[in-house]
């Protein structure tokens, strides 16, 4: 596809003809790829821990890029079409040039949100080619919500058939399984998030006796609340249902959502306040949440899978397992929940600066370039524990009309900041650089 | 079955009825839009004086038809009397601070037929770009535009606009913009822009139209007299906003122009000098004018036909400014609360649709003097990647 990337899309005019006669410059015959380990990768899914530095040397008459692992090569063949370019007569050049390149980051992430708008595959898969551009490594696939339900479950199909949309705006499992092939082609993690205990209406619809009823005045009132945490036909229902994940989505974490629970409907439900008394918990509401999301963090332990959380996970207390990642998002003051997170000892991510779905006019770019997500007080070991961060394009206001103008070319930005030094940090150079990338994403 | 709806004989057929023919024609300010809808048992009938009536008509028709799970076209029965409240109910594109390729002009003029918008305000160049291929001076999209190969509307382009805004009942008002917001003519035009100096020496940077040399009224003639025969509405919009004084103030010519001519230190009066020989000029083509506020705010001799074009905004300003500009008799077009290339997050169409136009002091007379509006886009950050979604 780079081959194509490359020389297929020649927007010359010819203007003028160079002479005929034979040329004097130097010519570059062929790009050679070499992948150093034993085992280059080719056929296995990219991780966290996955080698993505690359050595690029550009001399006539051969190229050579070399990388430990297969994932490097990709990132170095992106970087080698951004080199080649065409002059006025139709001719493609490459500067000589020594290019040693790795990431900064090794979680450099973009959130899609398939709940809120259902986005259909080729969206998706038009996303991937230019999170691919722009060396992202991480679709985190926010697949359900409170808004529709379209992830075909195998073992629960009521899921998607009662909480999708409509039928034919689900993923089926062939579907996640294109997206997940064509996202390791490009060296792209695919980490699923399956959000609860909030956030999960649409979970309700099709699997009963799920979510919590709620309560006014000792009556049921019809409506639902988060996932109930007292039932063990909850935990039944959750071990089954992240089997099935655990096994659909092969990388090695899976995000558990546990952001924005709202507690008023537990607190109405009697069989809760029941359970609040017994567990003694008092009226620390935020405990019975922990007390859930352990038991979800030890079903999907169970299944070998580490753990993704929102950061409300981490600040009312769960006990989590020491490689759990903590996803800080809360825009108030997030320099100091970075130290907490990062001294209590957790990995943890940024997203807090970077909501792209909020749109305003002008260069906005420029205030995503700008973040430095080590701007925290920490020691070295704490700013260690930052291991990169993604740029969230929640759907309230997205689908397929508008999500490709409205996420690029603004998340390149954040794609530079997660890969390139903390040193490179010069807004007009990235302007002119940024113009012109945009320009060949087209 | 009960609850079955009882479906009558089919409907084939929607007669339309205009009883003033002009399916030749071009669009006006005074065209009669309203248009008469019945639908009933066997017989639908769609009835307008004008043939810009019956698209109103039709397009309402095309949205009252629906379709049930079984693929059954159906309509319900239906009487409509229909008009619009006002004439003028227009859309800005910006053609110069990014290129539009034609198909992106003709399916925004589809969308809008299907808003029932009849004016597509085609601010064609501007600082960035010349992208208008002049017959007459060929040289300034070929110095101006962003590529005088591929970013231009040659003048099939714009006969292809046109006829296509005009099947939907569109007209097309073409904006030339000047005196500010001319740097691109100035390289396909020498002479035509002020040097600006520093000090007693020219800067090599360029300013706005020069007013005082008569080669300008001479250019600007001849290109508006160009531009009145290509672009067949009544109306030209001629700009005059954001006129920056700095560069006619360092120019030891223009000073002594406004010395001779006794205007002290007021610019105002000078690009009143321009605007009002402009003004004059479009109006012996036989051609009537809308101009952006700052012409009356300058205090610019206007005729009585004017129309002013209310844009500024800053915390409601443009309420006051449409009593004020209706209080001395023009008529006005709004569009300081329309100003759509303003992005924000959310439901940012509520705050839009909650304008109402007539809501400033005044008698009723004024009130009718407000002929429309219009949603402005401008292109700083918009080029056809992201037009549609963005406006619509």
């Amino acid at each position: 596809r780079y081959y194509e990337y490359m020389f297929g899309h020649s927007r010359r005019r010819t203007r003028g003809r160079r002479p005929l006669a034979a040329r004097a410059e130097p010519q570059l015959f062929q790009l050679q790829v070499v992948i150093e380990a034993g085992d280059p990768g080719c056929d296995r899914h990219p991780q966290l821990t996955s080698s993505e530095a690359y050595h690029l040397t550009v001399t006539e008459p051969v190229a050579i890029l070399k990388a430990y692992e297969v994932w490097g090569a990709l990132r170095g063949l992106e970087t080698f079409s951004q080199l080649v370019h065409e002059d006025d007569y139709g001719s493609f050049l490459v500067n000589e040039s020594e290019i040693n390149d790795f990431p900064r980051f090794a979680h450099r992430g973009v959130l899609l949100d398939t709940s809120r708008h259902y986005l259909p595959l080729k969206s998706i898969l038009t996303n991937l080619d230019a999170m691919a551009f722009n060396k992202f490594n991480v679709l985190h696939w926010h697949i359900v919500d409170d808004q529709s339900f379209p992830y075909q479950s195998i073992y629960f199909p009521e899921l998607s058939d009662k909480g999708a949309y409509s039928s034919n705006l689900i993923y089926t499992p062939t579907d996640v399984q294109l997206v997940i092939e064509y996202a390791r082609l490009r060296g792209i993690r695919v980490i699923p998030e399956f959000d609860t205990p909030g956030h999960t209406q649409s979970w309700g619809k099709g699997q009963k006796d799920l979510l919590t009823p709620c309560y006014n005045g000792g009556q049921p009132t019809g409506s639902f609340g988060p996932v109930n945490p007292v039932w063990n036909t909850t935990y039944d229902f959750m071990t089954k249902f992240f089997k099935e994940i655990s096994s659909v989505f092969p990388d090695e974490f899976i995000h558990l959502g546990g952001d924005e629970v709202d507690f008023s409907c537990w607190k109405s439900n009697p069989e809760v306040k029941e359970f609040m008394k017994k567990k003694g918990f008092g009226t620390d509401y935020a405990k019975l949440e922990s007390y859930y999301v352990q038991n979800i963090v030890d079903i999907v332990s169970s299944y070998n899978k580490g753990q993704m959380v929102w950061q409300e996970v981490f600040d009312h207390k769960a006990q989590l397992k020491p490689d759990t990642v903590v996803q800080v998002w809360m825009a108030n003051n997030y320099a100091h929940e970075l130290s907490s997170v990062t001294g209590a000892g957790f990995t943890t991510i940024l997203s807090a600066p970077w909501y792209l779905d909020y749109i305003s006019y002008g260069q906005d770019w420029k205030k995503y370039y700008s973040v430095e997500p080590l701007n925290f007080p920490g020691s070295e070991e704490q700013k260690k524990l930052v291991i990169g961060g993604e740029a969230c394009l929640w759907g309230e206001f997205v689908d397929a009309t508008n999500l490709t103008p409205r996420l690029w070319p603004r998340a390149s930005a954040v794609g530079e900041r997660l890969w390139s030094s903390s040193n490179v940090t010069n807004l007009q150079d990235a302007y002119k650089r940024l113009t012109n990338h945009r320009c060949r994403m087209l | 079955a009960e609850n079955e709806p009882s479906w009558e004989t089919p409907c084939s057929e929607l007669l339309v009825y205009v009883s003033t023919p002009g399916c030749d024609g071009f669009p006006s300010l005074d065209s009669k839009e309203s248009y008469k809808l019945s639908v009933s048992k066997g017989s639908m009938l769609l009835s307008a004086e004008t043939i810009w009536g019956a698209l109103r008509g039709l397009e309402t028709f095309s949205q009252l038809v629906g379709r049930d799970e079984n693929g059954t076209y159906y309509i319900n029965e239906t009487e409509i009397v229909d008009f619009p409240r006002f004439p003028h109910r227009g859309l800005l594109l910006d053609t110069s601070r990014h290129y539009l390729p034609l198909r992106a002009i003709l399916e925004t003029l589809d969308v809008m037929a299907y808003n029932k918008f009849n004016v597509f305000h085609w601010h064609i160049v501007d600082d960035p770009s010349f992208p208008y291929e002049s017959s007459t001076f060929p040289e300034l999209s070929k110095q101006g535009a962003f590529n005088a190969m591929t970013h231009v509307y040659t003048a099939s382009d714009v006969r292809t606009v046109i006829e296509h805004a005009r099947l939907r009942g569109i007209r097309v008002i073409v904006e030339f913009d000047t005196p500010g917001h001319t740097l691109s003519w100035g390289p396909g035009a020498p002479g035509l822009l002020t040097p600006c100096y520093v000090g007693k020496d020219p800067s090599g940077v360029y300013g706005p139209i020069n007013p005082i040399v008569n080669s300008t009224y001479q250019f600007v003639t001849s290109l508006f007299k160009e531009v009145s025969a290509v672009f067949p509405d009544f109306f030209l919009h001629l700009g005059g906003d954001e006129v920056d004084f700095t560069c006619w103030k360092s120019n030891p010519e223009i000073r002594a122009f406004m010395k001779e001519m006794g205007f002290g230190e007021d610019y105002k009066k000078l690009e009143s000098f321009y605007i009002q020989r402009l003004l004059h000029i479009v109006s012996s083509l036989g051609k009537g004018y809308i101009v952006w506020q700052e012409v009356f705010d300058n205090d610019v001799k206007l005729r009585p036909d004017t129309i002013i074009h209310v844009w500024k905004e800053n915390s409601m300003q443009y309420v006051s400014e449409m009593a004020n500009v209706t209080r001395a008799g023009y008529r006005a077009l709004l569009s300081a609360p329309w100003y759509l290339n303003r992005i924000s997050y959310g439901q940012d169409w509520i705050a839009a649709y909650k304008v109402e136009p007539l809501s400033f002091a005044g008698s009723p007379e004024q009130k009718a003097l407000v002929i429309g509006g219009e949603a402005c886009m401008w292109g700083e950050y918009v080029d056809v990647t992201n037009l549609t979604p963005r406006l619509w």
